[in-house]
């Protein structure tokens, strides 16, 4: 050595910057990884939020309904059999029709009675039937309108504004066909709105055509090509038929692919079909009978942007909807069916109560079997059974277990407890056995470490003073290692909450439209769970469904959140005990 | 002195200390043995200078074995000897002790020799210097012994104090028949009688000291009897 | 050295003190841990109302030996133990015996203070409740307090029987241990490292309480510190790799040990 060692001090110090940042990088890591989970997680809870708030309220079409003798009693001796089979569907529609005499064809009707789902007509039976002193009397019934009609007056499927109209309008009824004419260019707002929709729409037609055109060039098969090329004359017919919205000379035909217009005045409305390229006149048919024909400058403009051919919700059902709703028969409220109802197909009707009670019970189940039976093994594992190669193949075979996919669970549950046993589907026994055998190892593995982190001088003390092993175990370790073992139950269970898997298998995936009973009787009947529930939703077509969805959710989540707080009171409940 | 257990103690600085308590008094018997001898040379050349160094030197042995107490105290308080290494340092305080009193009755002598020296000289001069010899002869073993942990030495110490002390009684009777003949020499009489009677007690702390290494070395303590000569009639 | 002249058969000769009656007594004991033999033919007579100090290095194998006075060992699976070892003369590693029993007999209190976690009462009223010692609530009412006076930790806590063991000190609890020990009345008390835990000041108070207990029963210590063993023991036994080196009364352990291993270890050197 020819320089003598340096000072610690100078040492350190040449490498204390680069140890600092290496300290400061990871902790700079470690804090954006926890920022990272938690924007993961407020944008997962946020959106599940955002997409729910819709499902928690709903539309409801509150009616007076008078339950008339001869519908409600078709037998006419008042005996229950006699009004089951009453039509009190027919109550509604008469009542809704009393409501608003106007419709009268067919496709009036049908357009009207469509604001409701004809389910509603049970809860009215069943009130009726519990109460036949009801017949005669005039009643005060509420439902939710249709899903469809609902969404549109939650503006969530179709775009339209409504504004009051500018200057005075004329009309000249000729039969059906109304002619609008304005003191000046009344309807030059909506022209120029509608033909800068067109515009974009021309525009969107001839890039998509250009893109057939590259398509087609590009295509390597004749079969493609000619698709390609069908393409392109569809987008090109597309953009011609846009150009004749907006070319200036011509009027502007309004259809099923343009946005509708709905001229409301004199407590009718007239549904507009052709407007004059100026915007002064239009053309009309009316939807809701005007009061009179004299000149208005109190009218309004009512634009559904969205066209015909791309909402579900025809302009008369619209009007129909709108009016009731003004006539306060239409309020928004809360969604309680969303809470008390099982699931239906109608989704205005559908909630979790069937699927909560079917949750409960198989939870019922699986900690009536997982819990015992895993925290009796837990216990004879770690503290009697002497340490054989056995007991070691049984340790590795349950660890092993926990590591087994849920769905594998399910096979076995169909084929043991479904094929062999004989139990029934779908049922929340069953599923409770096969969450059970899900949960043990999870059961299991907790509990056995829950006992070993009991310090072992507590067995000596109490083995010390004579106590004999069971009573060392049961009196002391046990005790001490209560929390643990709760904790561990409890995630396992949460866990056994949440899955679905296991479940598909032994047919709990049923469409269950009533809830099953919270009881033994309960056991047997068919039913599905909370997570099959959010399953089986997010797979249906309707648009409400996707919101429901989401509220099925945030129940669920809700159930796990109280299960984990259970989990914490209850560990720090004994912890404190002991 | 060797400890009888080889092998140094985990704690280095503890064996240091042990080390440098023997080595302290193995010192202390050098120098208390020189005074021995220093004073049997004063009396045989009637050198009442060298008599007076032999007192002047005593005060260089108290100061060592104040030394050697305050070594020893704070052994016990700070390591807490125990086994052999207890009985290293209970050894050394009581040799300590027994060299202190040696020096001390050296001292005495060298004081006795200056006051004979005042007078005629004496034909049994030449007897108790034999006597110191040999005494000094066992001393010199002991210190050996304790020095080279060897119990032989030490034990042939402690079985041959006879010898000493029928030195002393042949010496006694002696003086006692010249000082009947001579009344004039009662007063130098008198002087070496105590001269012999302080080297028989030196002698007595040589077999104390063989006693005191043979229990520092096996543990145990030499129980059994002396082998005692005639007794006599000790003042 | 104690002449062998002294001796009576089924005593234990001290030199200060006489004979003393054998409480226990192992002949021939030996230790497997799997295959690893722990303690290796270990005979020894251990005298009754004595404290019976046992050292050596870690690992030596006194713990383990201690462990079979109550048959604790038998709670380690591996654990195999033969020879003979007999309190009052009947043999306790005899297959009727029952260790329940034999626990009763023969308390222990371990190295950390390990009181359950219950209240001070019901830390000492356990041994006395599950052995059915006291019939009515006063009975295990006055065992309770006299064993707590007993362990002298009476004064302390007689106005706080209901609080946690947990919430007083570490002596306190050590002494809580021990009054747990007594409680049941047993006949031996093994104590393993009992202050290995605690501050001076605590573990002098446990050290005046052992030798307050010699009266009345056998005790046998466990104990790293020497000078823990000289202050409270009248017969030592030094343990060196599972062997039992050299057994005797204390003052000539620490004064003048026959063994080499044994003066080393002692006088603090390397073997």
């Amino acid at each position: 050595m020819t320089d003598a060692p340096r000072p610690i001090a100078d040492a350190v110090r040449q490498r204390l910057a680069r140890r600092h940042r290496a300290e400061g990088r990871f902790r700079m890591f470690g804090v954006g990884a926890i920022v990272l989970a938690i924007a993961f997680l407020a944008v997962l809870i946020g959106s599940i939020i955002a997409q729910s708030t819709g499902a928690f309220t709903t539309y409801t079409l509150t009616l007076p309904i008078t339950i008339e003798r001869e519908v409600a009693d078709p037998r006419g001796d008042m005996s229950e059999a006699s009004l089951r089979r009453g039509s009190y569907n027919q109550l509604i529609q008469r009542a809704l029709q009393a409501e608003l005499p106007a419709a009268s064809s067919r496709t009036e009707l049908r357009d009207l009675f469509s604001l409701y789902s004809g389910l509603n007509a049970a809860p009215v039976m069943r009130r009726v039937v519990a109460d036949p002193s009801l017949i005669g009397q005039e009643i005060s019934v509420s439902m939710p309108v249709n899903h469809e009609i609902d969404l549109y007056l939650k503006g969530i499927t179709v775009r339209e504004d409504r504004q009051p109209g500018e200057g005075a309008i004329t009309m000249d009824a000729d039969g059906d066909e109304v002619r609008l004419t304005g003191e000046m260019p009344v309807f030059a707002r909506f022209v120029s709105r509608i033909r800068a929709q067109a515009e974009d729409e021309r525009q969107e037609a001839l890039s998509r055509a250009a893109r057939a055109q590259a398509q087609a060039g590009m295509a390597e098969s004749r079969d493609a090509r000619e698709a390609a090329l069908a393409a392109e004359r569809r987008a090109f017919a597309d953009a011609e038929r846009f150009e004749t919205i907006i070319d200036p000379e011509t009027s502007i035909l309004l259809g099923a692919r343009t946005a509708s217009l709905l001229i409301g005045v004199n407590g009718g409305v007239i549904s507009v079909s052709a407007v004059s390229p100026d915007g002064r006149t239009a053309q009309g048919s009316v939807l809701l009978p005007l009061e009179s024909d004299a000149a208005s400058s109190d009218w309004t403009e009512w634009v559904i942007e969205t066209p015909p051919a791309a909402r579900r919700v025809g302009d008369l059902q619209a009007i129909y909807a709108r009016t009731l709703e003004e006539r306060g028969l239409i309020d928004q409220r809360f969604n309680t069916r969303l809470f008390l109802n099982a699931d239906s197909r109608e989704p205005e009707l559908a909630g979790v109560m069937g699927a909560f009670i079917g949750s409960i019970l198989t939870m019922l189940v699986t900690m009536l079997l997982a819990v015992p039976i895993g925290v009796g093994t837990a216990i004879y594992l770690e503290e009697f059974a002497p340490k054989t190669r056995l007991t070691g193949f049984i340790e590795v075979n349950i660890n092993n277990l926990a590591a087994v996919p849920s769905i594998v669970f399910g096979l076995l549950g169909l084929a043991v407890f479904i094929n062999a046993f004989g139990l029934p589907r779908s049922a929340p026994l069953v599923g409770g056995m096969v969450l059970a055998l899900m949960t043990l190892p999870t059961v299991i593995i907790s509990s056995r470490a829950a006992l070993r982190a009991v310090p072992p001088s507590i067995r000596e003390a109490a083995l010390g003073v004579g106590a004999s092993k069971t009573q060392a175990v049961f009196q002391h370790v046990l005790p001490l290692a209560m929390p643990g073992i709760l904790t561990g139950s409890i995630i396992g269970l949460a866990q056994a909450l949440g899955e679905t898997a296991p479940l598909l298998m032994i047919g709990m995936v049923a469409f269950v439209a009533d809830a099953p009973s919270l009881g033994l009787a309960g056991l047997t009947q068919p039913s599905t769970v909370m997570p099959v529930q959010v399953f089986l939703w997010s797979g249906a077509s309707e648009r409400a469904f996707e919101m429901r969805t989401a509220a099925a959710i945030l129940v669920l989540l809700t159930l796990m959140i109280l299960f984990n707080a259970v989990a914490i009171y209850l560990r720090r409940r004994f912890e404190r005990r002991w | 002195m060797t400890t009888p257990v080889q092998g140094h103690h985990i704690v280095r600085a503890f064996s240091e200390e042990l080390e440098q308590l023997t080595a302290s008094v193995a010192t202390m018997g050098g120098l208390a043995e020189s005074l021995v001898s220093d004073a049997l040379d004063a009396i045989a050349a009637r050198d009442s200078d060298l008599a007076l160094d032999v007192i002047q030197r005593d005060k260089r042995l108290d100061t060592l074995q104040r030394d050697i107490e305050r070594q020893i105290i704070r052994l016990l308080a700070l390591r807490q000897p125990l086994a052999s290494d207890l009985r290293v340092c209970i050894a050394a305080l009581k040799i300590a002790a027994d060299l202190e009193r040696i020096g001390d009755l050296a001292k005495n002598i060298a004081r006795r020799t200056r006051e004979l020296n005042e007078a005629e000289p004496l034909a049994l001069s030449k007897s108790i210097e034999r006597m110191g010899r040999l005494v000094q002869g066992h001393l010199h073993e002991v210190l050996d012994a304790y020095a080279s942990g060897e119990i032989g030495g030490a034990l042939g110490v402690w079985q041959r104090d006879d010898d000493v002390d029928e030195h002393y009684n042949t010496l006694f009777r002696e003086l006692l028949v010249c000082m009947a003949e001579d009344p004039h020499i009662v007063g130098p009489g008198a002087h070496l009688l105590f001269i012999a009677k302080n080297l028989e007690r030196v002698g007595d702390h040589a077999t104390n000291i063989a006693e005191v290494v043979h229990y520092a070395v096996t543990g145990t303590e030499l129980l059994a009897d002396r082998p005692k000569g005639g007794s006599s009639g000790t003042p | 050295m104690a002449e062998d002249a002294n001796v009576k058969a089924g005593t234990v000769y001290h030199p200060a003190e006489g004979n003393r009656k054998v409480k226990v007594a192992a002949s021939g004991v030996d230790v497997f841990y799997a295959d690893k033999q722990a303690l290796h033919d270990v005979s020894v007579e251990i005298g009754d109302r004595a404290v019976t100090a046992f050292i050596g290095p870690s690992g030596c194998g006194k713990s383990t030996f201690l462990r079979c006075i109550n048959r604790m060992n038998d709670t380690i699976d591996t654990a195999r133990v033969s020879g003979s070892i007999r309190i009052d003369g009947e043999e306790i590693n005899d297959r009727s015996v029952d260790p329940v029993l034999l626990r009763a007999r023969v308390g222990m209190v371990f190295q950390k203070p390990n009181p359950f976690p219950k209240s001070i009462f019901d830390n000492v009223a356990y041994g006395p409740r599950i052995h059915g010692l006291a019939v009515s609530k006063d009975e295990l009412d006055s065992i309770v307090e006299t064993s707590l006076k007993k362990a002298g930790l009476w004064d302390e806590v007689a106005d706080r029987l209901d609080q946690p063991g947990n919430s007083l000190s570490g002596g306190q609890q050590q002494r809580l241990v021990i009054a747990r020990a007594i409680a049941v009345n047993p006949e031996v008390i093994l104590m393993d490292e009992p202050c290995s835990a605690l501050d001076p000041i605590a573990t002098a108070r446990i050290e005046e309480l052992i030798d307050e207990l010699r009266e009345n029963y056998c005790l046998i210590i466990v104990t790293h510190s020497m000078a823990q063993a000289a202050r409270v023991s009248q017969m030592t036994a030094f343990f060196h790799l599972g062997h039992l080196v050299e057994f005797g009364p204390t003052e000539e352990i620490f004064t003048n040990p026959r063994d080499r291993r044994t003066q080393d270890y002692i006088t603090g050197r390397f073997g």
